[in-house]
């Protein structure tokens, strides 16, 4: 009952509820007068959840129908054969009779104890074949009732009228051409425009509970990924979020979105019931739009675990590493002694094999185009050389192999536009007790694909970072053993040296262990985390000077918005305080600041590429001064509104005090005689009122009149 | 700016008071002796000694002549502030928390922590004129809330007390039937232990801090919300600017964390605050501890003290803070170094630590 009723039906009788005690009210056992309790309410909820769990029961039909004699041999065979693949529950297993006939029905349930187990049991009996004549037909209790319900007559589908959809790309056409960010604190999920002119962040759309786990946008921005524990769904929409698409995947630990956005894979490991299996690990690869399953995997987790170095186990994510650039054409697994490539035309094997390399330690592809870049250890001791090479797709042929000796390790980095490969390899000493770092330089887009050799300076030196300036030619390193390392810029061309790696510039002693390239490339935040608590070095590479310095304390994250304009740093919840945001421009002047207890995520939505052609870019940056008048008339505006707002509001605050202490004063002069008498007489009013008054005092001290000789 | 150093304690301070006049500062400590320094330079005029336990509170009377302290060891005593000498002591079954005089310095109200069973009381007790006539009787108890009561003051013209603590609420007394008249409300109220709570010079208002990082000024005698200052840390302590538009608020992390984070971590700076605008002003550095309590200088050439963790304090005069547009103050800096946790680290730091150049 509402509570505006109840006050209702007390006013209508008479009765003063403030002057009832509630609780005092006792009713006969039994008897609720139609009122519901709110406990009674709850249970209620509860047994509907429980109703619908028959996920752990599957049903198998065409079993030999039976005499009552040989029942049991009958049931201990089902048992048996049901009884390797999971636990079956007591009493789990029910095979029923014909009252009439007593014979039995060629049916039979079987309960699991997980739903897990009941699916399992039905992929790998469905068509076994018990003898000649009985092919198990297997299938899920949930399901039975969806197959009743399927008309015996085929009707033709209706085709719904079309629909025009949102424009998901909205946000893109934004007037002021700002960014968006979703940020994740406490139980609530904000998505906010970055409006740096004003300051602040501008909300848009703000959910609590809207994950389970954590979000994620798509490659292009167009969508937010959430994660539950009944699978993922997608969001987006022109004006605010609405749920695009779901994707069941009970238990999903993990997504990855395919980098053009066509596809989702979603990944799930869940817990054996019988200790000593392993872990089952299940993948699924969603279309984005549509939300069908294109194709799955399952299998044990050892099969999805690949080699790291040493002792790395568990399943390293993603596992399908999409290749081809932004076409989603290819997605490729690393496994024992092969690469499997999958195409996504069928989602089928190319060729209907994998390729076959072994020892395979690892693989990249690149960005841009079907190339893999391959990285096979040492093997024999030493006999055979450690290899890096290039295998076109879906060709499988060799383009560029280059050997190696003595290898401990190797990483590949790949430039954003596919241009370059640099691949570090550390290489053993002599004494093979120690490693150092050298670079092997790819140039992919040249002719026979040149390999070229960069060793430091110092040799010995350890590397700490690497990273490409986005869509550029130079790379930046940190590097050095002292507590303070050294950063150095490289570039793949100069003017001196077409076709050959040249350094730019080493700066000493640097508090940096992290290096974020802006998107748009040319600036670089040279940044200390952890041991260096959040120091940020904000670089011209262009110009090869630093444009500003600072540190947000204990900062544990840093990403550039998509366009380079502006630089978000974040203190997430692994640390206890500090937790919250900060925005800066890209050169270094702190914009503004946002805290959040319990802070888990600040992630900018990107942007799909730019439409420009190169040389149009070209042509704007030319002519800046004419495009950028405009804007910056609007952040002239912008700033001149802002400051009245903000004098506006400081009136008001200002004379909101006011008349609240005038107001006062009122009733203090009302109480003074009383105030005197507690006193004693003292009348102490007085002395307590005083005011802080500024008081200019100008004195004049001496004139003085000189008369200067004026010289030409 | 110079800073005073004003040594003389070994444990945590816990409470700081000036007189009317600003001339003489007293202090209260978990070392069992409240001292009395002398305001301008640091000097240490003399203790209190009679304590068996930490003194958490103390308040002092206009005219400068009795002070009364609460302590740990379940009684509140009435001192000589001139010569030290014990006048009266007031016993109680539990620990004394929080003590102030009313206007007119006649009754005093004093709040005992819960002990053993009990509950957290509120005492009011009538000041005799003449010590020798001094008795222990209460002229009313109030019980009721849970938890700790941190702090408990007189409202206007003695005719209400207020209260808070650990049930992070604000309530309002009767003073004479003991009646609770109001309480803060739980949407805009604090959501932690308010720890502090400071009056304005004309008793118009009173400002809030609480564990739950935020300071809040209210009307003394409707008890709305007036005002809600926002920090990063825990609040301990707060304080009022009396002359200026300012008030200051103190804290940081837990003291038994303190030792394993940068000191930056911990947020010991005092936050300055515009009273009016709610934005945050500017701050003041040096500390390395949570500071447990804040006092202005209530003279024209105001004060501000501060205060952490251990037994040193420090005091400067300010020529010009023009980012406080407060010219011609004084600033006095309590520093207690836990010294037992920071001997290496010590030596170590420079011992004034700079205040931010202006």
């Amino acid at each position: 009952m509402a509570m505006e009723e109840i006050l209702e039906t007390a006013s209508r009788l008479g009765i003063d509820l403030s002057q009832v005690d509630l609780d005092s009210i006792r009713l006969p056992p039994g008897e609720d007068f139609g009122i519901k309790s709110d406990d009674e309410d709850l249970n209620e909820e509860d047994r509907l959840e429980f109703d619908a769990g028959f996920g752990n029961i599957i049903v198998v039909d065409n079993l030999p129908v039976v005499l009552k004699e040989k029942f049991e041999k009958l049931e201990g065979v089902v048992r048996k054969i049901y009884g390797q693949i999971g636990v079956i529950k007591e009493d789990g297993l029910w095979m029923p009779l014909d009252p009439v006939t007593q014979k039995t029905l060629g049916y039979c349930f079987i309960e699991y104890n997980t739903p897990q187990e009941a699916e399992l049991a039905r992929e790998k009996t469905h068509n076994y074949k018990l003898d000649k004549s009985h092919v198990f037909a297997v299938n899920m209790f949930d399901d039975i009732e969806k197959f009743l319900k399927v008309p015996d007559e085929w009707a033709p589908p209706e085709t719904k009228p079309y629909t025009p959809g949102e424009n998901l790309q909205q946000w893109l056409t934004d007037e002021k051409a700002r960014d968006q960010f979703v940020i994740r604190s406490g139980s609530d999920t904000e998505v906010l425009w970055n409006d740096a002119r004003q300051l602040k962040p501008d909300p848009v759309y703000k959910r609590a509970f809207w994950t389970e786990s954590f979000v994620q946008w798509s490659p292009l921005g167009t969508y937010l990924a959430t994660v539950h524990r009944q699978g993922a769904a997608v969001w987006g929409g022109a004006s605010t979020f609405n749920r695009l698409m779901r994707y069941a995947h009970p238990q999903v630990k993990l997504i990855d979105f395919s980098p053009g956005e066509r596809f989702l894979v979603t990944y799930s490991s869940h817990e054996p019931s019988n200790p000593r299996d392993t872990h089952r690990v299940v993948l699924n690869i969603f279309d984005v739009r549509t939300g069908k399953v294109m194709r799955d995997f399952k299998g044990n987790a050892d099969e999805f675990v690949v080699g790291g170095t040493g002792g790395v186990t568990g399943v390293s994510w993603p596992v399908f590493r999409w290749g081809g650039g932004k076409d989603d054409k290819y997605f490729a697994r690393i496994g024992k002694n092969v690469i499997s490539v999958y195409e996504t035309e069928t989602f089928t094997l190319i060729d209907k094999k994998s390729i076959k390399v072994d020892n395979v330690m690892d693989f990249s592809w690149s960005p841009t185009d079907p190339i893999l870049a391959l990285f096979v250890p040492e093997l024999g001791g030493g006999n055979q050389p450690a290899r890096v090479s290039l295998v076109q797709i879906p060709g499988k042929e060799e383009m560029r192999q280059k050997n190696l000796f003595s290898v401990s390790d190797c990483k590949m980095y790949w430039q954003s536009n596919g241009d370059y490969l640099a691949v570090k390899v550390d290489r053993y000493t002599k004494t093979k007790k120690s490693t150092y770092t050298g670079f092997e330089l790819f140039r992919i887009k040249e002719r026979d694909i040149p390999i070229e050799v960069l060793e430091l300076e110092n040799k010995n030196d350890k590397i700490i970072a690497f990273a490409w300036e986005p869509k550029g030619h130079r790379f930046a390193v940190i590097h050095g053993d002292s507590p303070k390392p050294d950063v150095s810029f490289y570039s793949m061309r100069t003017t001196h040296h077409t076709g050959r790696v040249s350094k730019l510039i080493t700066l000493k002693g640097k508090q940096a262990n992290a290096l974020f390239w802006s998107p748009a490339g040319r600036y670089i935040i040279l940044a200390g985390l952890k041991g260096f608590n959040g120091q940020l070095e904000f670089y011209n590479v262009d110009e090869l000077e630093t444009m500003g310095a600072a540190e947000h304390f204990s900062a544990t994250d840093i990403e550039w918005d998509p366009t380079g304009r502006y630089v978000a740093t974040s203190v997430t919840s692994v640390h206890e305080m500090e937790n919250g945001f900060n925005i800066w421009s890209f050169n270094g002047k702190l914009l503004y600041r946002i805290m959040k207890d319990h802070f888990f995520q600040f992630l900018w939505r990107p942007r799909p590429p730019s439409f420009l052609s190169p040389e149009k870019e070209e042509e704007i940056f030319k002519n800046l001064k004419k495009y950028s008048k405009k804007y910056e008339a609007e952040d002239q505006d912008v700033s001149l509104l802002l400051s009245e707002q903000d004098r506006e509001k400081r009136r008001r605050l200002k004379d909101e005090w006011d008349s609240w202490v005038n107001n006062w004063k009122k009733w203090h002069e009302g109480d003074r005689s009383e105030r005197q008498r507690l006193r004693d007489g003292e009348a102490s009013d007085e002395e307590e009122e005083y005011e802080a008054k500024e008081v200019e005092v100008e004195e004049l001290l001496d004139v003085s009149e000189e008369v200067l000789a004026f010289e030409e | 700016m110079r800073p005073i150093l004003m040594k003389g304690h070994e444990r945590p301070l816990t409470f700081l008071k000036y007189n009317r006049d600003g001339d003489l500062l007293f202090s209260c400590a978990k070392d069992h002796t409240p001292t009395v320094w002398f305001a301008d330079n640091g000097e240490r005029l003399g203790t209190y000694r009679g304590h068996n336990g930490a003194v958490w509170c103390c308040d002092v009377s206009r005219n400068s002549m009795l002070l009364i302290t609460g302590s740990a060891d379940q009684t509140a005593k009435l001192w000589n502030v001139q010569t030290g000498s014990q006048l009266f002591s007031f016993n109680f079954d539990s620990p004394a928390r929080a003590v102030d005089f009313s206007v007119g310095d006649k009754l005093a109200v004093i709040t005992t922590d819960p002990f053993m069973g009990l509950p957290s009381a509120i005492h009011v007790k009538r000041i005799a004129q003449d010590p020798s006539e001094q008795t222990g009787e209460s002229v009313l108890t109030i019980k009721g809330p849970q938890g700790r009561i941190n702090r408990a003051v007189w409202g206007p013209l003695n005719k209400t007390i207020i209260s808070s603590g650990e049930d992070a609420v604000v309530r309002i007394w009767d003073s004479e039937t003991g009646k609770l008249l109001k309480e803060s409300d739980k949407e805009t109220g604090h959501k932690k232990t308010v720890t502090s709570l400071s009056k304005s010079a004309d008793g118009s208002h009173f400002l809030t801090g609480s564990l739950d990082k935020s300071a809040k000024l209210w009307d003394i005698r409707s008890l709305t919300l007036i005002k809600t200052y926002v920090t990063e840390r825990p609040v301990n302590a707060v304080a009022m600017s009396p002359l200026l538009d300012h008030v200051v608020l103190g804290g940081g992390q837990d003291a038994s964390a303190v030792t394993t984070t940068d000191h930056r971590a911990g947020k010991f700076e005092a936050k300055f605050f515009d009273k009016i605008l709610q934005e945050e002003i500017g701050g003041v550095k040096g500390h390395f501890g949570p500071i447990n309590a804040l006092a202005f200088n209530p003279d024209v050439f105001q004060a501000e003290v501060k205060m952490d963790m251990s037994g040193c304090i420090t005091s400067t005069q300010i020529t010009s803070i023009s980012r406080f547009k407060t010219p011609n103050r004084y600033m006095v800096l309590l520093i207690f170094f836990p010294l037992f946790l920071f001997t290496d680290f010590l030596s170590r730091y420079q011992f004034f630590p700079p205040f931010s150049p202006f």
